[in-house]
């Protein structure tokens, strides 16, 4: 299955600094990024992610440790000759060139007769929809137009994989939106294989096939984004994609017995025995009536109205607090007060066990 | 009421003062230059402008001799000292800090903390072995002299341009199939080149400047403007020295108003 | 750091090394290297139409502070020697003082117009700064003469009727070195206030902070590392003076760059002239390590 694999790294390992004080920023790390596929690594700044980027782009080589394009060991090739591309953070668009000089560049530094970059720019221009600003000064542009001038300019080479290094982290949250859906209709519609860096989760969960989700320069998880946050492998992946409830307790018999004394049948439970973790998203928390059947009681503690939800702040018997999210009715009331007792019961197949 | 207003960054007294402190700066300059057009032999009175003086300037072959002496070692001394500072600045700039770099640098700026007559002394020493023992007597010994002490003035510039100088445009050019040669000529040089130009322009000026180092380092015959103007120094000064002064003033401004457009910041 | 990191390294190192060589050697031939035979010519014995006799001698030091008698060879401290010293660094110190006075609130003054107009007063103090030395000092040449403007404007007026003679005494060459040397005290000064930040004054006149207090106690303290520049900007130029001192104070007022140039025209004394030179090297050295140590204890406080 080695065709299918367009990048691969091999026990990558970063280390900066040297002796006593080096870091390392990537720690034995292996990987395998499918041809097509849009792959995100996700992960709190300083995980690692935007050395792994780099040391496939080249821009770093690794302290040991193998990066491997279609299965050929590029290790120890500089950028210029990696059929790699980048779109970066700050776009590092070139002021003293225009927008179609800047895509042109490069074409230009690959030696493609004049007639075909002229043609392949004009391509780029209609495909990022910036055919009128061809030849104004990138400095003249808005930030979601001199974004897509850099998107326009790392596939203009028609590189095997693209690598973007938070891209969108400079724009404003409405545009954001719009060039999250516009990066996955180039990834379609080019079939070049996407690397996306971010430490959004929303971003990532929106976008991708697969996401990595990095910390501390080890990956945590690999998965599609469905599976990632339904079924977090350790308590990191759990807090950092999405909000969660952890609630302790002691696994026995199938079930685990919370602190505050409650009994809940949790998936994962099965054959455990001893101290657990029990993990529970706040839309998959209910409520009902105080003293229903099969249900936590607990007391509301306080109601933050958030638009389209309101978050229920509760307290179980033993102080134990939980979150639970609710979709706000149509009046805005959630129907709750402060100090109400509730009964909250968790919907089915929802809670999960973590090992600590 | 008066508007008085608090104004947390005004002290007493220090407007006035520095008001005073222009007048004081551009009156004796203004009176020079005035005293340049004026056509009586004292600056003491004015007795009707005249361009005469400029003239009589012009005429002067000794002048003459001097000004394209200046002018041809300023250029030269330009072009060297920046060429070698901005071939430093590149290597001394945007690096992780290496045993001696701090070497380098303090070598580069040391004309600046070497007071002039110093220098001068030193070099009178040394290029008059030399001039001994290969009997070369030429215009070299000042071209070398200027594109040395110029090196921290054109340095200067070129390198606070490197330092602004967003470094991701160049990996962003490897990225993109450039070479590092290719890189260099067709993203670094060109963002490079307004502090270049600043560089090579103050060097410029500093060379055509010089007074005390080339007085002592030249041979017979090779003045320069500022020594001729030094040694035509009398009890009274010759309005045909204004004359060129003048002229030299408004070289300058020409050339500082051109390094401050270069160098401006983008809004 | 892998062998291939480890390589990497080492050719970094090397170019920048191999970028600098042209610039290093430049300054080694023509500016630094000649420093050291100043310094070797200085413990040699003085040539009879100039130059050197390559004969070691302690003369040229004994030379810089003692006279030797024409008629028995005894040893006295030459007075003229003592003299030109201390009008050396008396004058020196006078204008970096004066300059300090007058520089820092014109710093100020640039440092808080308006951007717009900021730009146009800081081009105004750049002028003077790049204009050539020789045609200041020409310049207040023409203002402190006998016939120059102050005496004929006082004249005018009425207030004497002789002029004053300023020229050719103490007093012009410190006036001189004044003028020619503000511009080197207030643009240093310039970019350290200009990164203030004036909230800080807001800070300490809200916590009751008189405006003396506040330039004492907020402002000097910050700036500092400016202060300390400009005042060395201006210092070791001005002990090093030789134009200033020859138009304005004649021949008699000689500073001891005057001096040192005497040694190398009408003295034909060489190595005294070297050995007066490393003098003045080493006093500047000690004022540059000086100002090493007072602007890096500014950083720490800032």
């Amino acid at each position: 299955m080695t065709t299918d694999v367009a990048v691969e790294a091999r026990n990558a390992v970063k280390a900066f600094g040297q002796g006593e004080t080096a870091v390392r920023a990537l720690d034995d790390v292996s990987i395998q990024i499918r041809k097509a596929e849009f792959f995100t690594l996700l992960g709190p700044s300083g995980c690692g992610k935007t050395t792994l980027l780099r040391l496939i782009a080249g821009f770093e080589t690794p302290t040991s440790g193998q990066i491997l394009l279609d299965g050929k060991d590029i290790t120890n090739d500089p950028p210029n000759k990696r059929p790699v591309n980048t779109v970066f953070q700050s776009y590092a668009l070139f002021p003293h060139l225009s927008v179609a000089q800047n895509i042109a560049f490069g074409l230009e530094m690959l030696g493609r007769p004049r007639a075909e970059i002229t043609k392949t720019v004009e391509r780029m221009l209609a495909l990022v929809k910036l055919e009128a600003m061809a030849g104004r000064k990138t400095s003249q542009l808005s930030g979601g137009q001199q974004q897509r001038v850099a998107l326009a300019r790392a596939l203009a080479p028609q590189p095997k994989v693209l690598l973007l290094d938070e891209p969108l982290s400079a724009l404003d949250y409405k545009l954001r939106k719009e060039m999250q859906l516009e990066l996955k209709r180039l990834q379609t519609e080019t079939g070049i294989t996407f690397i996306f860096v971010t430490h959004d989760q929303e971003e990532a969960l929106t976008m991708s096939d697969r996401i990595a989700v990095m910390s501390a320069g080890h990956i945590q998880q690999i998965g599609g984004p469905r599976e990632i946050y339904t079924r977090p492998v350790n308590r990191f992946v759990a807090d950092f994609i999405g909000e969660t409830n952890f609630l302790s307790g002691e696994a026995g018999e199938g079930r685990v017995t919370l602190a505050s004394g409650d009994v809940v049948q949790v998936e994962g439970a099965e054959g455990r025995k001893g101290k657990v973790t029990v993990v529970i998203r706040p839309e998959q928390v209910r409520l009902a009536e105080a003293g229903a059947a099969e249900t936590i009681p607990a007391t509301v503690e306080s109601l933050v109205y958030f638009g389209t939800d309101t978050h229920c702040h509760l307290r179980l018997k033993d102080g134990t607090e939980m979150v639970a999210r609710l979709q706000s009715p149509a009046s805005g009331e959630a129907g709750l007060q402060q100090g109400q007792s509730v009964g909250l019961r968790f919907a089915p197949g929802a809670a999960r066990v973590l090992e600590d | 009421m008066a508007d008085r207003s608090f104004s947390a960054s005004r002290l007493p007294g220090f407007t006035a003062t520095a008001i005073f402190v222009f007048i004081a700066l551009y009156l004796p300059i203004l009176m020079l230059v005035i005293g340049s057009f004026n056509g009586g032999e004292s600056i003491g009175a004015w007795q009707g402008f005249t361009l005469s003086w400029f003239a009589k300037a012009w005429a002067n072959d000794h002048v003459k001799d001097a000004t394209i002496r200046s002018l041809v070692i300023a250029s030269l001394a330009a072009v060297i000292s920046t060429t070698v500072a901005t071939m430093a600045a590149i290597a001394t700039t945007r690096r992780r800090p290496f045993r001696g770099q701090t070497f380098i640098y303090l070598m580069i700026n040391q004309p600046l903390m070497v007071p002039e007559i110093v220098t001068a002394v030193a070099l009178l020493i040394f290029f008059a072995s030399i001039k001994v023992a290969t009997g070369y007597q030429g215009l070299g010994y000042l071209i070398a002299a200027h594109s040395a002490f110029c090196v921290p003035f054109a340095y200067l510039p070129i390198r606070a341009r490197l330092e602004g100088m967003d470094l991701t445009l160049e990996t962003a050019a490897a990225d993109l199939y450039a070479s590092p040669w290719l890189t260099f000529r067709r993203v670094t040089l060109p963002l490079l080149l307004p502090g270049i130009i600043a560089g090579m322009m103050l060097a410029f000026v500093t060379s055509l400047d010089d007074v005390v180092i080339t007085l002592f380092v030249k041979s017979a015959g090779q003045d320069t403007l500022p020594t001729y103007m030094l040694a035509q120094v009398r009890r009274q000064i010759s309005p045909e020295i204004y004359a060129i002064s003048t002229v030299l003033l408004a070289l300058t401004i020409v050339l500082l108003t051109l390094f401050f457009i270069l160098t401006r910041k983008k809004d | 750091m892998s062998a291939n990191e480890e390589a990497a390294r080492h050719r970094e190192v090397r170019n920048a090394w191999a970028l600098s060589a042209p610039a290093l050697i430049l300054l080694l031939v023509a500016a630094i290297g000649p420093l050291f035979i100043m310094l070797v010519y200085s413990f040699l014995t003085p040539g009879q139409y100039g130059n050197v006799e390559w004969k070691f001698s302690w003369d040229a030091w004994i030379g810089t502070l003692y006279s030797r008698d024409i008629f028995d060879g005894t040893l006295k401290l030459a007075d003229a020697h003592l003299t030109i010293f201390w009008r050396s660094v008396k004058l020196s110190l006078l204008t970096t003082i004066i300059t300090f006075i007058v520089g820092f609130p014109t710093a100020w003054f640039i440092a808080t117009r308006s951007p717009r107009s900021r730009a146009l007063w800081l081009f105004l103090i750049t002028i003077p700064f790049w204009t050539n030395l020789l045609i200041r000092t020409f310049a207040i040449n023409e203002i402190i003469r006998n016939e120059g403007l102050i005496n004929s404007v006082l004249m005018w007026m009425g207030v004497i009727d002789q002029p004053i003679n300023m020229i050719y005494t103490d007093t012009a060459v410190f006036v001189g070195m004044t003028y020619v040397y503000l511009p080197l005290m207030v643009l240093p000064l310039f970019a350290s206030i200009d990164r203030f930040d004036m909230r800080l004054l807001e800070a300490g006149y809200d916590l009751y902070a008189s405006r003396w207090q506040v330039l004492r106690r907020v402002i000097v303290p910050i700036v500092r590392p400016g202060i300390v520049a400009g005042s060395i900007l201006v210092f070791i130029p001005a002990l090093g003076a030789y134009v200033t001192p020859r138009i304005l104070g004649g021949g008699k007022n000689m500073m001891i760059g005057n001096f040192i140039e005497l040694q190398f025209g009408q003295g034909r004394n060489w190595p005294l002239g070297a050995a007066l030179s490393v003098l003045l090297l080493i006093v500047v050295t000690i004022a540059l390590m000086f100002y090493v140590r007072a602007s890096t204890k500014g950083t720490n406080n800032g």
